[in-house]
């Protein structure tokens, strides 16, 4: 029995629940307390050992019904229920021919399906991972439960060229197709309960190192999807405070205090700690046509996070600079993203300009917590780059980092001003994927741990 | 196996006797909660209970408790919690009293030592006296560590403590002993039944989730609140009960800011009773919203709708009335 709760934490894990040894030997000593007569409270009972969040209780839920749809037979028992059952695949292999039409003319389902069950163990259907596999996996079914001789007696059938081998033929045709539709029927359950965990995170896998300015509308949901997983992945990492505690301190006047009730007599030994600092970032957003794409992805990212950095401020510029967080507060993402553009997407870029703007108008968001972002590409049409008042910013910030869509190749080609921006900054980085999005932001908050 | 780790706590025969003796005091069960205190209890797992505030987690550690007739230790989290505030602290100011007051004897003790030396080895000897259980202030861990006849231990709000006690506490609940260096190790005998509480403040490390049963209580349905409230409100009439239970359970699908949970439903329980309330009306509503709904701004949102609630509520009583069997 135990096979089947492995089984199924093989499904578990595929779909992203994460699973241990530990827990599994729990789900295994939690089953042997309450059994598996009754359902529900298996259901109840796997439920608390395995699935510890909300997300995952999800998940649990749809694989726990999909897997022990049909109580008789759940996957994988054609396995467990046969001792020998190598030696069993071996002369079903051999038996099969003469019983397969008997079989399914015998219209026997318990038979049918603890057949089908067999060859879908015989063809480890349970390892099927992408859809694309399921014709595969279905004829090798077929296969394993005596197909070729089904095919033989057609051709057979056939080649008699007499009404009956017609008749015949025709009767062994619609058993063919009901068998593979069975087989089917069975790969799509194995898919469903342990390929469609891994052909999602396959596909995200592949959105994440995809270049940001190639994706496209139907790509767009599930970045949405993959943005806030990172953002809850960083978030997590973030969210904890570590205090730092500076040994060789002495704190004072909370050693005295704690002290006071032993005469002043130091047992308690309190060093001084170190405080955390709350992230604070400022982002100046380039959201002319070349970088908007990226733009779009950094503020979707830090918005998702905006429990962990309260203190966000975003502007964004082509020609003047706006302030944008009440859109991003107040509008769904997607709204307040194409207002933004309709507001600041206009005018020629001009970095010079945006750096007079955030001086005068904001220059006291910028203090020593602050990291200040700037997302863009540098072209500034060959109008002043003001570097003086970046230089300014730069030296007021914590950290100054400047993200760029061109790669080091591209740095100071034509109107690229980024060259004479880059001694300010602790750093630049080509910013193409996803994954350097994540990268990037988590180095900003890594910064204030 | 299975026979070693039932051991202690024998009321806890089943899952049915689980609800039952909760019922028996007081706390109306569901088939999931009993399922995971039949799994703490048979597999010595801590029970993990996540879910909004007032929805009976901190209760169901001191139900059981109350059922099981053992002792109840509490151990509230917060920031900065330490090893000496759960587990176990020196007392030192009492060593130090001690050392003052018995300073003559110990002249005498070592008196006839000629050398320093010699003088400390005398010493030497008496040394394990001022470490000894005389001195020891046991936090809850480890007093729930020396219950013979085992206890409920109850870990409230681990979310709010640091990550550092999460990894200590990890420590002490894997093996139920706790080692004191200076006395020995402190094994219990039965182990207590574990409880811990989370109201998400911060996303808990996975180590301890994974050594933990998982159990989310929620809002609990409109049968299960009627049986709540009947359970601890005394005298409270059927018709009552039932409009009062609907209001709420439309309250909660509305959209605030805090939604009421089962402690406020028998707040209002409470109050609508002093109130002599026979139905629920208009007025007693309005008067007695600020019970059931903490904010401001929540108030000000249902109180436009309040006569809408009130007439489905009471509209609302005869079905439901007829589906309950009470």
């Amino acid at each position: 029995m135990d096979r089947q709760i492995t089984s199924f934490i093989r499904a578990l894990r595929s779909s992203d629940v994460r699973v241990s040894t530990g827990e599994a030997l729990d789900a295994v000593r939690a089953v042997a307390l309450v059994g598996y007569s009754d359902r529900t409270l298996l259901k109840d009972t796997l439920g608390c050992v395995l699935a510890k969040s909300p997300d995952e209780k999800v998940t649990f839920d749809e694989l726990f019904d999909l897997y022990f749809s049909r109580k008789d037979t759940p996957l994988g028992s054609g396995e467990s229920s046969d001792q020998n059952q190598e030696a069993n695949s071996d002369t079903a292999a051999k038996d099969a021919p003469q019983d397969l039409v008997e079989l399914m003319e015998s219209g026997d389902e318990t038979a049918i399906t603890t057949a089908i069950e067999k060859a879908a163990s015989a063809a480890e259907v349970d390892d099927i991972r992408f859809s694309t596999q399921m014709a595969y996996y279905a004829q090798q079914m077929v296969k394993q439960m005596g197909g070729e001789s089904l095919q033989a007696r057609l051709l057979d059938a056939l080649s008699q060229h007499t009404d009956e081998g017609e008749a015949e033929a025709e009767h062994l045709i619609d058993m063919r197709r009901d068998l593979t539709r069975r087989a089917r029927e069975r790969a799509q359950r194995a898919f469903d309960v342990f390929g469609k965990g891994e052909t999602r995170q396959f596909r995200e896998d592949y959105a994440a190192s995809k270049r940001l300015s190639a994706l496209d509308r139907s790509d767009m949901e599930r970045i949405k999807v993959l943005v806030a997983k990172i953002a809850k992945r960083l978030a997590v990492k973030h969210s904890r405070r570590r205090r730092k505690k500076s040994r060789g301190q002495l704190d004072v006047r909370r050693t005295m205090r704690a002290n006071a009730g032993m005469d002043g007599v130091p047992f308690n030994v309190i060093w001084r700690q170190k405080k955390r600092e709350r992230p604070k970032i400022v982002v100046v957003c380039d959201v002319s046509g070349s970088v908007a794409q990226y733009v779009r992805f950094l503020l979707l990212l830090l918005w998702s996070m905006k429990d962990v950095v309260p203190d966000l401020h975003a502007f964004a510029f082509s020609g003047r600079l706006y302030e944008v967080d009440e859109y991003l507060e107040d509008k769904p993402f997607e709204d307040a993203m194409a207002e933004i553009m309709r507001v600041a997407g206009l005018g020629s870029t001009s970095y010079g300009q945006a750096w007079s703007d955030l001086k005068v108008d904001h220059e006291q968001l910028i203090d020593r917590r602050t990291t200040l972002m700037v997302i863009g590409d540098g072209r500034s049409n060959y109008g002043d780059p003001r570097t003086d008042l970046f230089r300014d910013f730069a030296s007021r910030a914590k950290r100054t980092i400047w993200l760029t869509p061109e790669g080091p190749g591209l740095w100071g080609t034509g109107d690229s001003e980024i060259p004479r921006y880059h001694p300010y900054c602790n750093q630049i980085s080509h910013v193409a994927t996803l994954k350097d999005l994540e990268r990037a932001v988590d180095d900003v908050l890594s910064a204030y741990n | 196996m299975v026979k070693d780790l039932v051991s202690g706590y024998e009321p806890m025969t089943s899952i049915e006797a689980i609800t039952a003796g909760l019922e028996s005091v007081g706390y109306i069960s569901t088939r999931p909660i009993s399922t995971s205190v039949f799994l703490a209890h048979g597999l010595r797992k801590p029970i993990l209970i996540e879910g909004p505030a007032g929805v009976g987690k901190t209760d169901l550690a001191a139900s059981l408790s109350r059922w099981l007739d053992v002792p109840l230790l509490r151990l509230q989290c917060y920031e900065g919690l330490d090893e000496g505030k759960a587990l176990y602290e020196w007392k030192y100011g009492k060593q130090l009293l001690y050392t003052q007051i018995l300073k003559e004897k110990l002249n005498d003790v070592i008196g006839d030592a000629q050398t320093l030396e010699a003088s400390l080895s005398e010493l030497g000897t008496f040394e394990d006296l001022f470490f000894s259980e005389q001195f020891l202030e046991a936090r809850p861990l480890l007093t729930a560590m020396r219950q013979s006849a085992g206890s409920v231990l109850l870990v409230d709000e681990i979310d709010k403590s640091d990550e550092e006690f999460e990894a200590f506490l990890l420590e002490v609940l894997s093996d139920y002993q706790v080692t004191v260096p200076e006395i020995g190790t402190i094994r219990a005998n039965v182990p207590p039944i574990v409880i811990l509480t989370s109201n998400n403040v911060r996303e808990l490390g996975d180590a301890l989730k994974r050594r933990c049963l998982h159990l989310h209580i929620g809002f609990p349905d409109h049968k299960r609140e009627q049986r709540i409230v009947q359970a601890r409100v005394e005298g409270i009439s059927e018709t009552l009960l039932d409009q009062m239970v609907g209001f709420v359970q439309s309250i909660r699908e509305l959209d605030i800011k805090k939604r009421p949970s089962i402690a406020e439903t028998v707040d209002w329980a409470k109050t609508l009773l002093l109130l002599h309330a026979n139905t629920l009306d208009e007025t007693f509503v309005r008067n007695t919203l600020n019970v059931l709904l903490k904010h401001e701004s929540d108030i000000a949102a249902v109180t436009t709708d309040i006569p809408k609630l009130v007439r489905q509520a009471v509209s609302g009583q005869s079905a439901s009335g007829r589906a309950s069997p009470y």
